[in-house]
């Protein structure tokens, strides 16, 4: 439990928040403790003849002169409030906690303050400051529900360990169980339709009704549709990401409330909500979704049935994934907060504590083991050097030629040398790139469907290493080839998503700036004209053109006189890009067949995943694109592709097709655009101005706006703001 | 394991390329005998002997006389700048190398075609004694230099069966002057001959594999010997001049080339055929860094006075390396 943070909006609920605070502290005991009868006496009374008044719909202004506290916000809820916390960001309860107060507070602070004993109030009170007089913390409307949230949280002013549920099961009493409005907010509108409770406000909450054997059913019936709905295929589809994560919090947090009696009556019901929810997000292609599947999957299964195997999925570790955990480790009913912070303090001192016992435990036996061999030179003191590195060594089987590699790698039965083979691929085929030329689409075929025969270390990396290497040493070719397999029959999905990847990397190797320097090349110092790059790489009497190139500069150089000191500055050599030649090979077939679904691959039914990494993969290569010639006739196939795809349910496929329009506007030359692409980008321009404003996924919101913006950009370039 | 996190193994602080064949031996010759430039010789394959200059770290001289055949093993002479080097030509040659000389002054005609390096004694007398391996399989044969006349063949009892020399060591306990051998043989067993009684005192098999090279500590009466198997074995003399297994250590791969012990004690480095070359703490043998440098066997390793390690290789290489100096 952290303590609250100050929000700019609650100036006033700050300076009103001593009391319930103050309360809490004041009042060890928990809830009916013995010490103060009249308190709960107080809250309970005031509780009871309320509410029929609600009910009645009566003026809500009237009620506070009444009591204090709760008694004061459960006459609050009213349609006009309930709209107004509709979670439209930001608002929260900073609006609400402001212009909130009635006049008829003050009174009702005065009741407390009669009510209580006068040691038991706050100091600031007793000392009679006048700022605090009204500071009896809780408006006569509903925002006080917030209000009480966060005011019930402990602070580090006060007790760290006060338990917040307690608190707000003081200020409240039973008011869920009784009032229909307030357990519609406490209940329903809080969970669902707000996901900018923090979690300690939702421990306050959930906790508070964990409390009383009366509020627990409600916990209960809470949980099932918190399950329900994070269950549910359109709404994980549909909700961004922070608000299923606030609902699999409060998942988490009703089932460490929730003890196992309890949860067996209904466990059919939850596991059925489970199970859809576990699958609908291990299907999504977003990380971070499959991931809150993960766990929340785990904890509750552990939780429905404790006496099974228990469900286990390997994700990393991160911030979140420890913090789920954390809420989710169960504590006992009445305890609140304070026992899981507690609980929580030795999981983490631990393993310092033991680390040191064990550096000890393994420093001694060898101090003893030098001290014994009565030597008098001990002084000397060698740290040992890693040694991870020392390993069997592998009878160096590995072929020296690329030809023998292929060999290897298909017929040889000798592990070993299969896998001397495999590392030993990607240097030998940039050591010779000629022989590789002869055999390229062999050795490509034969690397993409290698299997791991045994468990050898970075297997995927060096197949993937040596793909880009074969793909880079001859593009053209086996850039067909892996295009074509892209969409053949018999691939499984990892197969094709490799693919993607080597067609992805092999075109960055190959429009870098300097990759020519790997081939033998006669040198051509001058700075070559980005205009002429094909000429440069395809004709084959390249060479014989930089030859003179070279001897006119040698020339101009020996009669320029140069007046200023030091050599001729030379900028980065400028080289033709070697992609531009076969960017098409390596974009258009990927684009022609996306929409005719095979048997075994289907991109636009359930194979989505590939389909979104397709999307990113040719916003990668139009990316890579620049300044090519083929660029614009790429950028308008692909504004194609997009706009075939641009209502795609799944957040992954639109993160990609917008991540491809701005690689198309990044690309193509800014006339282009407009002379060759008009009609296409005015319709992506609605598109996006679309997504920026509704869309459910964050970053494809965001991506959108950077669209939205280069747009923008390229407008006042082509069109002068001054023009009008 | 005594650190949470161990520092990486360092790199060589410098590469000597350019013997154009594999190193079959090396050796130091710095201090006083070096007058300066401290200088390192290596032999190769080819049969040439570099020497090489620490400081400039590039090749002084060749020297050519074994006619093309390997070179196995380097060593100078205390006095005057001289070196010995044996080839596998089947002979040892002196050297002379003072005032830039590079001539064969001496030569030794051995009987042996095995492997086994050669092993001097010698102070500052101008007499010194030379052990190489004999006419024989399994003799060891004692000669006085510079006049070359035998003093003694060390011949095992034909019973023994021991096989080959492998490597050998002569030496000198401090208090007496009773010349003593250490002698590896291919059977595994590491010998000790008394060398003017030609008597073989004690005997123990400590290897399963024949013994490529040890090296002894005369100090501690301790030494050490690696094999072509999986193990180094770490024995001691005791005061009756008995040899006693003291520990063996286990190597991750087999066959270890030649082992030294710096001349301070406290290190020693083994080089490995698995390419890598180890270094051992002399007094606890806790393993202290594994240097994979080479990209082929390690054939030798020598230390200097001051702690700079070199090792050569098959990949035709001198890695040197700079670990615990001394202070």
């Amino acid at each position: 439990m952290s303590c609250q943070q100050a929000e700019p909006g609650l100036a006033g609920a700050a300076a009103r928040r001593p009391p319930g605070g103050a309360v809490g502290q004041l009042l060890p005991g928990g809830p009916g403790g013995p010490s103060l009868p009249g308190v709960d006496g107080d809250h309970r009374g005031c509780c009871g003849p309320q509410l029929p008044a609600d009910e009645d719909g009566a003026a809500a202004g009237q009620i506070p002169a009444r009591g204090p506290a709760g008694s004061a916000d459960g006459g609050a809820v009213s349609a006009a409030d309930a709209a107004r916390l509709h979670p439209a960001p930001g608002d929260a309860a900073g609006q609400g906690g402001g212009p909130a107060r009635s006049p008829g507070q003050p009174p009702a602070a005065g009741e407390l303050g009669r009510v209580l004993p006068p040691e038991l109030l706050p100091p600031a009170r007793r000392r009679g400051r006048p700022g605090a007089a009204g500071s009896c913390g809780l408006s006569p409307r509903w925002p006080g529900f917030l209000r009480v949230l966060r005011v019930s949280g402990p602070r580090e002013s006060l007790c760290p360990r006060e338990a917040a549920p307690e608190v707000l099961s003081r200020l409240l009493g039973n008011l869920v169980v009784k009032n229909k409005k307030a357990q519609f907010v406490m209940t329903r509108k809080l969970l669902f339709l707000q996901s900018r409770l923090t979690t300690p406000m939702l421990q306050s909450l959930l906790g508070h009704l964990a409390m009383d054997s009366q509020r627990r059913p409600l916990l209960l019936q809470v949980l099932k549709e918190l399950l329900e709905t994070w269950g549910s295929s359109s709404a994980i589809r549909h909700t961004p990401l922070p608000q299923q994560r606030h609902v699999s919090k409060a998942v988490l947090i009703c089932l460490a409330h929730l003890g196992e009696p309890e949860l067996r009556d209904s466990r059919d019901e939850l596991l059925a909500s489970m199970m859809a929810g576990v699958k609908c997000r291990l299907d999504s292609s977003l990380p971070p979704v499959r991931r809150l599947g993960m766990i929340v999957a785990e904890v509750v299964s552990a939780r429905i049935h404790p006496e099974g195997p228990p469900l286990k999925f390997q994700y990393e570790e991160d911030e979140l994934s420890l913090e789920l955990l954390a809420l989710a480790s169960p504590q006992p009913a009445g305890d609140g907060a304070s026992e899981a912070g507690t609980s929580l303090v030795p999981a983490t001192a631990e393993p310092p504590a033991e680390t040191p016992a064990e550096i000890v435990d393994g420093g001694v036996p060898q101090a003893q083991l030098a001290g014994s061999d009565s030597d008098l030179d001990s002084d000397d003191e060698f740290v040992p050097y890693d040694m991870s590195g020392d390993r069997e060594l592998k009878s160096s089987k590995a072929p020296a030629y690329v030809r023998d590699c292929v060999e290897a790698l298909t017929t040889s039965e000798d592990i070993e040398r299969w896998e001397a083979a495999l590392r030993a691929l990607e240097g030998l085929v940039y050591r010779s790139p000629t022989a590789t030329r002869e055999v390229s689409v062999e050795l490509a075929k034969v690397l993409l469907h290698l299997e791991e025969k045994t468990c050898v270390v970075g297997f995927a990396g060096l197949r993937q290493r040596a793909l880009v290497a074969v793909t880079v040493t001859d593009p053209a070719p086996v850039a067909d080839y892996l295009t074509s397999q892209f969409y053949a029959l018999n691939y499984s999905l990892r197969q094709r998503m490799d693919i993607l990847d080597v067609l992805t990397l092999a075109a960055q190797e190959l429009s870098r700036p300097g990759c020519l320097g790997r081939t033998p090349q006669p040198g051509s110092p001058s700075p070559n004209t980005p205009c002429l790059p094909e000429a440069a790489v395809c004709q084959p009497g390249s060479a014989v053109a930089s030859d003179w190139r070279v001897v006119v500069e040698e020339r101009i150089r020996s009669k320029t006189r140069r007046l200023s000191k030091g050599g001729p500055r030379q900028g980065p050599a400028g080289s033709p890009s070697r992609f531009s030649s076969v960017a098409g090979h390596f974009f258009f077939p990927l684009l022609q067949r996306f929409d005719r679904p095979l048997v075994t691959f289907d991109l636009l039914g359930e194979d989505q995943l590939v389909l979104g990494r397709l999307a990113h993969t040719l916003g990668a290569l139009m990316c890579l694109a620049v300044n090519t010639t083929v660029a614009v006739a790429m950028g308008k196939a692909l504004l194609e592709f997009v706009w075939a795809l641009r209502f795609h349910v799944d957040a992954y496929v639109r993160q990609g097709l917008l991540s491809a329009i701005s690689s198309v506007l990044l690309s193509v030359p800014a006339a282009r655009l407009l002379e060759d692409l008009t009609d296409e980008l005015l319709e992506a321009r609605s598109w996006l101005a679309d997504v920026a404003e509704k869309d459910p996924d964050e970053d494809c919101r965001t991506l959108a706006l950077r669209a939205l913006l280069l747009l923008q950009r390229l407008k006042n370039r082509l069109l002068p703001p001054a023009s009008p | 394991m005594t650190a949470p996190c161990p520092p990486p193994p360092p790199d060589p602080q410098f590469v000597l390329r350019g013997t154009q064949s594999p190193v079959h031996a090396l050796h130091f010759c710095e201090g006083a005998q070096a007058q300066g430039c401290p200088l390192l010789f290596s032999g190769s394959q080819s049969g040439l002997v570099h020497v090489w200059s620490l400081q400039t770290r590039r090749a002084v001289t060749t020297l050519d006389g074994h006619g093309g055949q390997c070179v196995t093993w380097l060593q100078t002479l205390p006095q005057g700048r001289q070196l010995l080097s044996q080839g596998r030509d089947l002979k040892l040659c002196l050297w002379d190398l003072a005032e830039g000389r590079s001539a064969v002054v001496d030569s030794v005609c051995l009987e042996s075609v095995g492997f086994c390096r050669s092993s001097i004694l010698a102070g500052g007398q101008p007499r010194w004694m030379l052990a190489v391996p004999g006419k024989g399989s399994d003799e060891v044969q004692i000669l006085e230099m510079p006049s070359k006349t035998s003093v003694c063949a060390l011949k095992p009892k034909a019973d023994a069966k021991l096989g080959m020399p492998m490597c050998l060591r002569l030496w000198q306990a401090d208090c007496s002057s009773r010349p003593l051998l250490l002698a590896g043989y291919e059977d595994g067993s590491v010998v000790l001959w008394d060398v003017s009684e030609q008597k073989m005192c004690s005997r123990i098999a400590c290897h399963e594999e024949p013994v490529m090279d040890l090296d002894f500590d005369s100090q501690k009466a301790r030494g050490i010997s690696g094999s072509a198997g999986k193990a180094l074995a770490v024995w001691s003399l005791d005061g009756q001049q008995a040899l006693q297994v003291r520990g063996t250590h286990e190597l991750t791969n087999p066959g270890i080339a030649e082992v030294t012990i710096r001349p301070d004690r406290k290190i020693l480095a083994t080089a490995g055929w698995d390419h890598r070359i180890r270094v051992f703490h002399w007094r606890t043998m806790q393993p202290l860094a594994v240097l994979a440098f080479h990209s082929a066997a390690v054939q030798c390793v020598a230390f200097t006075a001051d702690g700079l390690l070199a090792a050569g290789s098959k990949d035709q290489r001198i890695s040197l390396w700079s670990l615990y100096p001394r202070a």
